[in-house]
């Protein structure tokens, strides 16, 4: 509670326990009317003031102009009527709690979710002359060296020269398993080094870095208004003066036509009473505060979940979506190579992977790497001799005396060894011919990521009607993609420029109220991020063009946190919409009441400030999606 | 060009009638107020001086909502 939240605490306490000691107090006539006045004017006067201030400046639909007139004048028909004044008050009272509930709500959340995002590292460590000195982030220059120690947030990008640790990512990811770095790994700010003592180059400067990237972007999230804010404001530019103007009516027009048409008594009273029952109703802060407060709540509870929204607009668009496109390599695919089968002709799997390990042993290419990696151990280099690579074909070399062969099919025909195509796996074929004999093949393949067909069923359980992958891979890598992770539709051997013109296919083959969001790692796809209605870039740590192009930046490269992300930008609609819908119904229904006389000021009070607290609460809501 | 200024304001619709009441002063393109994190987002015509259309905006400001505060 900050001290204008206190101060009004107090008045608003003192003013009750006032109204609830006059109601024991029998005293009549003007004195009652004076004493009356002292919890009014304790709780109002600043409303009283403002109004006036706010005629001053002809502003007839300020919202504490409403609430002094319809007070005043509940309290002039209190004066001409049966002195009762306690609805003024009430009116004014509950009003000013309402106020306060509110700001207080909303000075809650917005601690919390700077809370949440506490990631912002104060100072960074640079060792001067053997001891440790703390800067300010900001002032450390790209290449220095600084140090981190256990407990400690990295606070700029860069590389690890010293050291090794663990690093807690929770703050950036939502990953809880800590990661382990050591010496020449990179290493992005916001982590916490959790065992030991590490040191790191930077290669960024502090404002550059991922860090400071990230607090930019949620910061600036809620400023993109979605069409529900948007909504809402221009309802409450109409509502308010609407409401006014129905109040002037319901005061002149059917008093009016009581005495001349029906000629009955006017009750001139009666009906300026249910007027200023409407002005109690016609405050549109209920409904203006819950709206931008969900979309806040929402974006908090998403980026504390690593699913980074870069503005309320695309929540919406993404609690919308329908078709997902999702890139293959680096998204549903782990975008590294592996030995994913060994089908061998004669001789055992593991010797025929030791001896197309071993042939490949001095080579740097990826494929080789991947059989390295797979065999397990290091080769011994000395058992390899006569090694000849041979472009685009494979390996030549002996070992252990015998001259094995590893290569594609291309190799094998200018070695005029006779070798079987694979039926199995698609992928990459490596062959294995051992002293001019055929004796197996190896098959390569960019491995699928473990939750990837997890999340295509989540997804479709979600209710996303058609899920479809586009890659530049060969007709039959894709299609043993999609059959596996149960696609529905895919685009194989796209170039980079042919993923946007599908993109483009795609949005224009749909119903516009559906939405598509494309998925990709963000690397060569920038332009089809920005061309779907929504693009999601994953695994983006610290890659720039993808926290650039993408609306939405998945932190880590979990397939699952696109399932995570649509489901909080439902939830969050789901809450706006209840909200919407709730406040101007019950704002509605109220006004339709009192119109006829069955409501009273009591009733238009709690439209105004009970429904106000339960959207607020209702709107919070939207920050809890750890479960979802 | 773009700035983005501090605010202090109670009630988000007074949020809202300080971003109308800022998009309509001369020499602002477009305003966005961001009642959550109290922020202002002008982007000025080409060509204005900001302190000078800010002062403007303030005072538009403070015509609409007599109890809001722009930090410039």
């Amino acid at each position: 509670m900050n001290k204008k939240q206190k101060k009004m605490l107090i008045r608003i306490i003192i003013s009750a326990l006032l109204m609830v000691l006059l109601s024991f107090v029998k005293i009549q006539g003007v004195l009652r009317f004076l004493l009356y006045m002292v919890p009014y004017l304790i709780v109002g006067y600043d409303i009283l003031i403002k109004a006036v201030k706010g005629i001053l400046n002809k502003q007839v639909f300020d919202e504490c102009f409403l609430m002094a007139v319809a007070t005043v004048g509940a309290i002039v028909l209190g004066i001409i009527g049966d002195g009762d004044y306690t609805e003024a008050i009430a009116v004014m009272l509950f009003y000013q709690i309402g106020e306060w509930f509110q700001s207080y709500a909303v000075g809650r959340s917005r601690r919390n979710i700077s809370e949440l995002m506490d990631i912002r590292p104060d100072y960074a460590n640079i060792e001067q002359d053997g001891h440790l000195e703390r800067v300010d982030p900001d002032e450390v220059e790209t290449g220095s060296i600084i140090v981190v120690q256990p407990g400690e947030k990295v606070p700029i990008d860069g590389v690890i020269t010293e050291g090794s640790t663990m690093l807690d990512t929770a703050a950036l990811t939502g990953e809880s398993v800590p990661r382990t770095a050591k010496a020449g790994d990179e290493v992005i700010s916001g982590c916490i080094n959790m065992s030991g003592l590490i040191k790191i180059r930077t290669t960024r400067e502090f404002g550059e870095s991922t860090v400071s990237k990230i607090l930019d972007l949620v910061e600036n999230a809620s400023s993109r208004k979605s069409r529900s804010e948007a909504f809402i404001s221009r309802f409450a530019r109409v509502y308010t003066p609407a409401v006014c103007y129905s109040a002037l009516a319901l005061a002149i027009i059917p008093p009016i036509f009581r005495m001349l048409v029906m000629g009955q008594p006017a009750m001139w009273g009666d009906w300026l009473y249910r007027a200023l029952t409407f002005l109690v109703i016609s405050c549109p802060c209920a409904l203006v505060i819950s709206i931008p407060l969900s979309f806040f709540a929402g974006i908090g509870g998403a980026s504390k979940e690593g699913v980074l929204v870069k503005g309320s607009n695309y929540l919406e668009t993404l609690a919308d979506t329908r078709y997902v496109v999702f890139d293959k390599t680096g998204t549903l695919t782990k975008g590294v190579f592996e030995v994913t089968g060994i089908h061998q002709a004669g001789m055992d799997e593991k010797e025929l992977l030791r001896l197309a390990a071993y042939a490949e042993s001095s080579s740097t290419h990826p494929i080789s790497r991947s059989l390295i990696k797979a065999y397990g151990e290091e080769p011994d280099r000395s058992l390899v001799t006569d090694v000849r690579e041979i472009s685009g074909k494979g390996v030549i070399a002996t070992v252990e005396g015998r001259t094995v062969a590893c290569g594609n099919d291309k190799l094998m025909e200018e070695l005029s060894v006779p070798h079987e195509d694979c039926h199995e796996d698609a992928g990459t074929i490596i062959h294995v011919a051992v002293d001019g004999a055929y004796e197996g093949h190896i098959v390569i393949s960019d491995v699928l990521k473990d939750d990837a067909a997890d999340a295509i069923r989540k997804l479709k359980s979600s209710g996303i009607r058609r899920t479809i992958m586009l890659t530049g891979d060969s007709e039959a890598v894709a299609a043993a993609v999609a059959k596996k992770l149960s696609i529905d539709e895919y685009h194989a051997e796209l170039l980079p420029g042919d993923k946007v013109d599908k993109v483009e296919e795609l949005i224009a083959a749909k119903s516009e109220k559906d939405k598509l969001a494309f998925v990709g790692d963000g690397i060569n796809d920038a332009p089809v991020l920005s061309r779907a209605d929504v693009g999601i870039a994953m695994g983006a740590m610290g890659s720039d063009a993808a926290i650039e192009a993408a609306d939405v930046v998945l932190m880590d490269d979990d397939p699952m946190k696109i399932v995570k992300a649509i489901r909080i930008a439902r939830k969050c609609l789901g809450i706006v919409r209840q909200n919407i819908v709730f406040a101007i119904g019950i704002k509605l229904i109220c006004l339709f009441l009192g119109a006829i006389g069955f409501a009273n000021m009591w009733l238009a009070i709690f439209a105004d400030v009970g429904v106000m607290v339960l959207a607020v609460l209702n709107a919070i809501r939207a920050l809890f999606v750890k479960d979802l | 060009m773009k700035k983005s200024y501090k605010i202090d304001v109670d009630c988000a619709n007074c949020a809202n009638k300080m971003e109308q009441a800022a998009k309509e002063t001369k020499g602002v393109k477009d305003a966005v107020v961001n009642f959550m994190t109290l922020k202002m987002n002008v982007e000025f015509e080409e060509g204005e001086d900001p302190k000078a259309v800010m002062a403007e905006v303030l005072k538009n400001c403070k015509k609409v909502e007599s109890d809001c505060e722009i930090f410039l």
